[in-house]
């Protein structure tokens, strides 16, 4: 039996990683302005977790996780009490009609929406399709304009399964929304649902005769910035790039990295003009290119990508990042947090200038998920708590790894 | 003539926490007996078989020392005193 998770007990301004992994879920406490972390897991021990949310909408403390077992199927369950308790439902809540011949293979994202519809919530599924509930998890329904798509027959599976692992929801408008499929690309709703058009006009297709198709690319992840809802970032498989019209158009903004191969792609919630990377070496060897840990960023909308390693191991790290290890708080100056295949959980409090080791020695981390207590919006971080000197003797010990980080040079290796 | 069905440890919380359950049913089929077995407890149902009725693929059942694989899958009939076994497949990790 796996031992009792520790209890955890966050309250504003506080920080809360929900980190799924290959074998469960741990809840990551982050308090003291993000200066002391508490692991709290596994959860749903034995389980692969690859979506995870936290609602705090209508005052709600409510953690979801999808719960993944080879042999028994994939089900969402929820806590309200950060993990003390959880609610597996008997019967799966995520079911594809008969009539549509398919069947669930995993739930890849959990997403909440909007804050004036506290009980809507929809996930993204493989195969893949997106699914909404209006009764706050309770019950579950395909989204027929999706579930129909005529271009369904032609998607085809990447390496993870064919499965929509991203939804991007405009922050005012409930009639547009992105997903984003591999392989398949990026689809954009305007009416609310009903027809998805597909959005991919300058996104490279590495792997098909028509480098530029109309839909089948494997798009790894996109990020939007709330403030600026027409800006936003792509992670291809193979090709960095930015939409300033919703997407209708994209160009490459692969300038100064080592790779433009990579998962993740975080916009910075307090800058629209920021964003963060974390490239791979290549799509046959996904690992950190020259086996340093780095994080990129972006302070201008791509025209220049900076290297930031302060913190990170400079030397035999072969890590590896999935499109959903990491991810931002919302608060002043910006959090960020990831995690690798191999356990180990990273995180910066200054907006990724430096770089703490969170907790090591965890199963490979498929997803991390980053709030903050109360909902951050730019909120600064506790000032009071951050100003207290933490004891030398709890610094993570890769705290001290930190190290100088060589000038990256566009098109050196990798670069297609 | 009495069907049972042996569960393993995963299943067990969605039965009240039993190991074997003794069917009241008369079933023809092994289909028939699963049946049976989620009308009294469905949340067994979507553990053992997909939306679409299929047995997952990485889940076995035994009627006797025949995985149900190799004698007709969920038509396979049911004869005498039976026992089902419902078994994780070795895959894993």
């Amino acid at each position: 039996m796996p031992p009792r998770p520790t209890r955890i007990r966050p309250k504003a301004p506080d920080v809360l990683l929900l980190v799924g992994t290959s074998k469960g879920v741990f809840l990551v406490h982050g308090s003291g302005g993000r200066r002391r972390w508490q692991v709290s897991g596994p959860h749903a021990a034995g389980h692969t977790v690859y979506a995870v949310a936290f609602d705090q909408r209508a005052g709600w403390h409510r953690i979801w996780a999808s719960a993944s077992s080879m042999h028994w199927g994939a089900v969402l369950q929820h806590s309200d009490d950060f993990g003390a308790t959880w609610t597996v439902p008997e019967e799966a809540t995520l079911k594809f009609p008969a009539e549509s011949g398919l069947s669930l293979k995993n739930i890849w994202q959990i997403e909440p929406g909007a804050a004036d519809a506290p009980n809507q919530l929809y996930a993204g599924v493989e195969p893949a399709c997106l699914f909404e509930s209006r009764d706050n998890g309770a019950s579950w329904s395909p989204v027929a304009g999706l579930l129909a798509h005529p271009h369904r027959p032609k998607w085809m599976p990447g390496g993870g399964g064919l499965c929509l692992h991203t939804i991007v929801r405009h922050p005012t408008s409930k009639s547009r929304m992105w997903v984003a499929i591999s392989t398949a690309g990026v689809y954009r709703t305007d009416d609310g649902g009903r027809s998805w058009q597909p959005r991919n006009v300058g996104v490279r297709a590495e792997f098909l005769p028509d480098k530029y198709p109309e839909f089948g690319q494997c798009v790894h992840k996109i990020a939007m910035h709330s403030s600026r809802p027409d800006t936003l970032y792509l992670q291809n498989h193979w090709g960095l790039y930015r939409s300033d019209d919703g997407g209708d158009n994209w160009k490459d903004v692969a300038n100064g990295v080592p790779s433009d191969f990579g998962f993740p792609i975080v916009a910075d919630p307090n800058k629209p003009d920021t964003a963060y990377i974390i490239p791979l070496e290549s799509d046959m060897f996904r690992v950190v290119p020259d086996a340093k840990l780095r994080v990129y960023r972006t302070t201008n909308g791509g025209k220049r990508w900076q290297a930031l390693s302060k913190g990170l191991p400079q030397e035999a790290a072969y890590e590896t990042i999935l499109r959903d290890g990491f991810s931002a708080d919302a608060l002043n100056p910006t959090g960020l947090y990831f995690g690798t295949r191999n356990g180990r959980l990273y995180g910066s409090r200054d907006g990724g200038a430096s770089w703490i080791q969170i907790a090591g020695g965890l199963p490979g981390i498929v997803c991390v998920k980053a709030y903050a207590l109360g909902g951050g919006n730019g909120k600064p971080a506790a000032k009071k708590a951050a100003a207290r000197k933490r004891p030398a003797a709890r610094r993570p010990a890769a705290r001290k790894a930190g190290g100088a980080t060589r000038k990256a040079a566009r098109g050196a290796r990798g670069r297609r | 003539m009495s069907v049972a069905v042996v569960l393993p440890g995963y299943l067990r919380p969605f039965a009240d926490g039993r190991d074997r359950i003794v069917l009241d049913a008369q079933p023809a089929t092994v289909g028939d007996a699963l049946n049976a077995l989620w009308k009294s407890y469905p949340g067994i149902r979507d553990r053992v078989v997909t939306e679409q009725g299929a047995v997952r693929p990485h889940v076995n059942i035994f009627l006797g020392p025949e995985s149900i694989r190799f004698t007709g899958g969920l038509g396979t009939a049911m004869t005498g005193s039976d026992e089902l076994l419902i078994l994780p497949a070795v895959s894993g990790g």
